[in-house]
């Protein structure tokens, strides 16, 4: 079997991949797409432990997930589209009427 | 009853909440095109207040339901109030501004009800994961009030930042939950605190206790995760700023206090101390520059989390109880200063900005008096609710020989008083400018003001009965019982 | 056990006056504005005096505590009361704050008569009183505390007054903040006490910190002295903290004389006084009081010599008094602190009230050097003033000559360093107050030119311009000046009479001490005036007054005697012959050598240089520095959302590593 800390392990990569992609990209939905990889990287992590601790709650938390996710992605696709078209574009580097 | 049930009165106010919410997005398109929108505010106050009802009832049976999930106690029914106050505040100073702006009413109040379930939910659920669901309630649901006015470009980004971000900081809280899950093997508060009780703490409890914190941190606008407040502020409406700057950030004060003190969890003591002297230090010197007021505001709501933050480092019990304390002076003080601006800043917010408010005690005396008790409050002046909030936070956090962060509190509290003393100045002690118009306030508005200026002294002049309710309700938090449930199988 | 007396009526009297002009004032006439704020303050004064007809029946029972209005706060163990207490000191205070109080809001009627913003003015000096009384009465420091910050507040709004001016506001902005920095010590203070001690209760702090033995170093009751004088020095204007007090002076005089003369500021030197008991035990913490009240004394009285602006010459001399009581809290005679406070009250008052009628008389002139020759203009006022001048100087016999002689020679039986300062002060005090007396009301006036040139800027500091005469109705736009209103004179005339026999009335300096003395033994094994050694007191005494006739000798060569040496003769006149025959070539040695020095040291050293370019200076770059360290936090905010998530990240980084590393520590 293959020991829990690998599942660990890339779950943290995936998370911390996550993480790059929404400081180094500068597309809105490519930077969206990178928070759902932090997501999907969580929920790895949470079947990983419900296998080791034989506890099926892990599994049923990454439907939650998965629905909280789809909830937000909803949300954030029509903010996105209001973005775009008061600002004409999407890169996000050009989003920065607010500051100081 | 048992634990092990499903019990409807265990979360009657928020399914009373979401009957309301729910209800006015319907009710919206029986209205005409033309129609005043106001009834749907109406319809959402009395949800509001029927909330409150159910809250009341609810209090009458304490424990748990939904198989260890929710948990009413006082210290429940305490958030579930202040949630649904700020809620019927926001919404009572709202109903003029949203008439003005062209925002779709039915799903403005609809949100802030919605928005108010999770939050509610939040004070409520001891499982991890739930509190997670509750938290995507209220945050999905901020986020659109943010950006509800769509055609506003600066309402657009500060609603993508905030979107952006939020659910950035979110993904770090649900990892951190995945952690604390596989440390323990569960997800229950109570069981978590048993485990941990047990003796030999596994190093993945740090982690997950670290990356909830950055998560929780981001909410409650704590440095270092608290640049996106003063840009989302800014670009919010304003009703929805005195909402979101005070409803959600009490909710995720009682999550984190669940967390942290609840499951007793070690090690993040020294963590809350430099996120609480960063936070109002790099909030008040944010602040001092500022001449756009809801800018100013916005960092000095990074300051009073500081301030709360204070709190965590005392004794479990006072902590709890000074956090409750201040969390409702906060709430207070701060919805009453949106709900003066709100209606203050006009059609499309133009009159936001230091100068604007030049003469404001002589053009509109109740707006000028209300925002001087808020600000008054915000500085700590005795008789007012901040000053006592203030006093009790640093009390018991020198009283655990918390020496440094008290210093560093009171000296920042002093500096504070500069930046509101400078719109106190605008108000009284300038003249207004050519062509100032004296507006009197609608009544709704009126009622949300005096409501929460009565609040504000009040607390600070009679807190005897609040405080002897925090005390009690932190005392029954630390002690709930840690009942050992089977989950799953 | 003697009967309620009530004594939170006494703070709510003027409060309700306030509350009543401050909602309808707008629509109310002027005298029905005036009786309501007359009322309120009044009302409160015959409290005051209905008390002290029963002080006899009283006194064997003092403190006597009112809780009428119960708890405020009860949080676990700790608990605050809205507690009144009287005892002598609280008494005394009591006496002071309504009874001058009352004088100066009749003075105001005058005064104020023909400013707008006239009901405005009365609801803020009607809420400052409620707050002066809560502050005196309290029987709890977390109820003077609110007196304390109260006070603030309202002086903030009365300093304010002219808020047209941006100067006014600027002063009433800084004023506050100020004193929040020394808030912040008294705050510190009190969560000590609470830490220690879990109480703030006078009575209930006594009984437990009175078996306490001295401190030998420094310990926690030293602290929490240092920090209660952080307070007290904010308040009451000593140094570092004194550089609001000679801006407030852009307050209208009345309120100079009220709050930055008579109370007010002297809330520093009643908060020490209340917390003997621990200064008591904390010797190292009185030295500091000492040291510091010396130091401002000395400092404040050399910076007055060469003020010109009647107001600012009395505000540092105000500060300079003000380190006085210190010194003389200091030497742990604070019954001889707060004698001092009880004659300046009444002394000082009265200057700030006359130098108004001065002003008011002048249109708006605050300036001495276009002043002169007054005193047959304006006799009531001149004469009132030579009373005042007279006592603040130590003029034997007078008030503040008791006082002043009280607290130096206590200061002599600990320390002669400070007592030689504090007669050097003694000094400097009859000599700037004589030269503002003979610059004022002798010689000649300066040319109405002058007068007017001026009158066109200086006014408007005064918001005296815009109606140009006063309740008289006759009009000075030739430079005459006339009496003021008989409501204006008859605080000075009390005033007066008090500054004469206010002194002797109270039995002078042991007499006082001895009234006060069930307050300020309690706890203490022996009378602390039964200090053997030192001087006699006769000795210093005519120290003291020698040093009253050396100031008023010198103010008098200068401002008098040289001062009409026909400026042609000095002109024509020159070479040895001439210089020779010149009698007063002695004069201009004099001037060149002594005086000229000491005045350019006062000016450009010690006004110019440290008051100004260093203590001034370091509270304002202190200010540019916070706003500078406000751009830096800013520039984190620049509006990039991957450079926030930047933060975000980095700060997650933090907070795990160092949960892991606690983590691997454990």
């Amino acid at each position: 079997m293959v020991p829990i800390s690998y599942y660990l392990g890339l779950s943290a990569a995936l998370f911390i991949c996550g993480i790059a992609g929404f400081l180094l990209k500068r597309n809105i939905i490519t930077i969206f797409m990178s928070i759902e990889l932090m997501l999907n990287a969580v929920n790895l992590s949470f079947v990983a432990f419900a296998a080791q601790l034989h506890n099926l709650a892990g599994q049923v938390f990454v439907f939650f997930v998965m629905v909280v996710a789809a909830a937000e992605a909803a949300v954030g696709l029509a903010i996105i589209i209001a973005v775009y078209r008061t600002r004409n574009t999407l890169n996000v580097d050009q989003v920065d009427l607010l500051k100081l | 009853m048992t634990p092990n049930e499903i019990s409807y009165s265990h979360i009657l106010p928020e399914v009373v909440l979401s009957v309301f919410g729910m209800l006015i997005m319907l009710a919206e398109p029986m209205l005409g095109e033309r129609a005043s929108r106001k009834p749907l505010g109406y319809l959402a106050f009395f949800g509001t207040l029927a909330a409150g009802a159910a809250t009341l009832y609810q209090a009458q049976y304490p424990g748990f339901a939904f198989w260890h999930m929710v948990h009413v106690d006082a210290f429940s029914t305490f958030f579930h109030l202040l949630v649904i106050g700020v809620a019927a505040v926001v919404i009572l100073s709202s109903l003029d501004y949203v008439e003005e702006e062209t925002v779709h009413a039915g799903e403005y109040y609809g949100l802030v009800l919605l928005g108010a379930v999770g939050m509610c939910l939040m004070s409520s659920a001891v499982e991890l994961v739930l509190i997670f669901v509750a938290l995507e309630i209220s945050s999905i649901a901020t986020y659109v009030l943010t950006g509800i006015r769509r055609k506003n470009a600066a309402g657009a980004e500060s609603a993508l930042k905030y979107f952006l971000l939020g659910s950035f900081a979110t993904a770090f809280f649900l990892f951190g939950v995945a952690m604390m899950y596989g440390a323990t093997g569960s997800t229950d508060i109570p069981n978590i605190a048993l485990t941990l009780a047990k003796g030999s703490i596994p190093g993945l409890v740090y982690v997950g206790m670290a990356l909830m914190f950055v998560g929780l941190g981001f909410k409650i606008a704590s440095a270092p995760f608290h640049v996106w407040t003063p840009d989302v502020y800014e670009g919010a409406p304003a009703p929805i700023v005195g909402f979101m700057s005070t409803a959600p950030k009490a909710a995720v004060f009682a999550v984190m206090l669940r967390i942290i003190l609840q499951t007793g969890a070690p090690g993040w003591l020294y963590l809350i101390w430099g996120s609480a002297a960063l936070s109002m230090t790099l909030g008040n010197l944010g602040a001092l520059l500022q001449t756009n007021v809801k800018r100013m505001l916005a960092y000095s709501s990074i300051a009073q989390a500081g301030y709360i933050l204070v709190a965590f480092t005392a004794a479990p019990q006072e902590a709890t109880s000074a956090v409750m304390f201040y969390m409702l002076c906060y709430a207070a003080m701060n919805v009453g200063a949106f709900a003066v601006i709100t209606f203050y800043s006009g059609k499309d917010e133009r009159r936001v900005h230091l100068e604007d408010f030049a003469g404001l005690g002589a053009t509109n005396p109740l707006l000028a008096l209300t925002l001087t008790i808020f600000l008054l409050s915000l500085i700590g002046i005795p008789l007012t609710g901040g000053f006592l909030a203030k006093f009790y936070v640093f009390q018991v956090a020198l009283k655990a020989n918390m020496v440094w962060l008290t210093i560093i509190g009171v000296l920042n509290s002093a500096v504070a008083a500069y930046y509101y003393l400078r719109l106190v100045v605008a108000m009284y002690m300038k003249p207004a400018p050519e062509g100032a118009v004296r507006v009197a306030a609608p009544l709704p508005m009126k009622i949300a003001l005096l409501a929460a200026a009565a609040l504000t002294l009040y607390l600070g002049i009679v807190p005897t009965g609040v405080l002897s309710y925090t005390t009690e309700a932190a005392a029954q938090l630390l002690t709930a019982p840690a009942v050992k449930v089977v989950t799953g199988q | 056990m003697t009967a309620n007396l009530h004594l939170w009526l006494i703070p709510l009297l003027p409060l309700l006056g306030a509350a009543i002009n401050g909602a309808f004032g707008k629509r109310f006439s002027r005298q029905l504005v005036s009786a309501v704020g007359l009322a309120g303050s009044g009302a409160a004064f015959l409290y005051a005096l209905w008390i002290a007809s029963q002080y006899s029946a009283l006194a064997t029972a003092m403190p006597i505590v009112d809780k009428t209005l119960g708890t405020w706060i009860k949080a676990g163990t700790f608990q605050a009361d809205f507690a009144f207490q009287l005892d002598q000191l609280s008494f005394v205070m009591l006496l002071i704050v309504t009874g001058v109080g009352f004088l100066i809001h009749v003075y105001s009627v005058g005064y104020m008569w023909e400013e707008s913003g006239y009901y405005r003015f009365f609801c803020y000096l009607n809420l400052f009183l409620f707050f002066m009384l809560t502050l005196i009465l309290a029987a709890n420091y977390l109820l003077m505390f609110i007196g304390w910050e109260g006070v603030g507040l309202a002086s903030y709004l009365l300093i304010g007054f002219y808020f047209t001016k941006d100067s006014a506001a600027n002063a009433g902005k800084k004023a506050f903040i100020v004193n929040r920095i020394g808030d912040f010590g008294f705050l510190i203070a009190l969560f000590l006490l609470i830490q220690h001690f879990g109480t703030l209760d006078f009575t209930l702090l006594a009984d437990k910190i009175v078996p306490l033995g001295s401190e030998a170093g420094w310990g926690l009751l030293s602290s929490i002295g240092v920090l209660l004088m952080v307070g007290a020095a904010g308040k009451s204007a000593q140094i570092p903290l004194y550089v609001w007090l000679p801006d407030a002076m852009e307050g209208p005089t009345p309120v100079s004389a009220l709050i930055h003369a008579a109370t007010m500021v002297t809330a520093g030197v009643y908060m020490v006084s209340r917390s003997h008991v621990i200064f008591d035990r904390a010797p190292q913490a009185l030295l500091v009081v000492a040291v510091i009240g010396c130091a401002t004394a000395f400092f404040a009285a050399t910076i007055g010599i060469c003020q010109t602006d009647i107001k600012k010459v009395l505000a540092y001399s105000t500060v300079s008094q003000l380190g006085y009581m210190f010194l003389g809290c200091g030497a742990a005679a604070y019954s001889a602190g707060v004698f001092h406070l009880m004659t300046h009250a009444f002394f000082k008052g009265l200057l700030f009230l006359a130098a108004g009628s001065v002003i008011h008389s002048l249109g708006g002139e605050q300036d001495m050097r276009r002043m002169g020759g007054l005193r047959k203009e304006i006799p009531w006022t001149f004469w009132t003033m030579t009373a005042g001048t007279f006592a603040i100087a130590g003029f034997p016999f007078f008030a503040g000559y008791y006082s002043k002689d009280m607290i130096l020679w206590k200061v002599s039986q600990h320390n002669p360093i400070l007592f030689g300062f504090g007669l050097l002060t003694a000094f400097i005090t009859s000599f700037y107050m004589f030269r503002l007396w003979f610059m004022t009301f002798f010689g000649e006036r300066a040319t109405a030119e002058a007068g007017h040139g001026h009158h066109d800027q200086a006014p408007a500091a005064h918001g005296h311009d815009d109606h140009g005469h006063d309740g008289h109705g006759h009009g000075h736009a030739g430079g005459h000046a006339h009496e003021s209103g008989w409501l204006m004179l008859f605080p000075l005339v009390v005033l007066a009479i008090l500054s004469v026999i206010g002194g002797w009335m109270v039995g002078g300096g042991e007499g006082f001490a001895k009234f006060l003395s069930p307050v300020f033994s309690v706890g203490l094994a022996a009378d602390p005036t039964e200090v053997a050694g030192g001087m006699s007191e006769g000795f210093v005494s005519a120290l003291a007054t020698v040093a009253f006739l050396l100031g008023l000798g010198l103010a008098w060569f200068l401002y008098v005697r040289r001062k009409n040496i026909p400026a042609q003769i000095a002109q024509n006149l020159g070479g040895i012959y001439s210089a020779v025959l010149n009698k007063y070539w002695v004069d201009e040695i004099y001037a060149t050598v002594i005086v000229n020095p000491m005045m350019a040291i006062s000016r450009t050293v010690l006004w110019q240089g440290i008051d100004r370019k260093v203590i001034d200076a370091t509270l304002d770059d202190a200010a540019a520095g916070a706003n500078q360290l406000s751009g830096e936090v800013r520039k984190m905010q620049s509006g990039n959302i991957r450079s926030y998530a930047a933060w975000v990240a980095a700060g997650a980084v933090l907070v795990v590593g160092y949960m892991m590393w606690m983590g691997a520590a454990r």
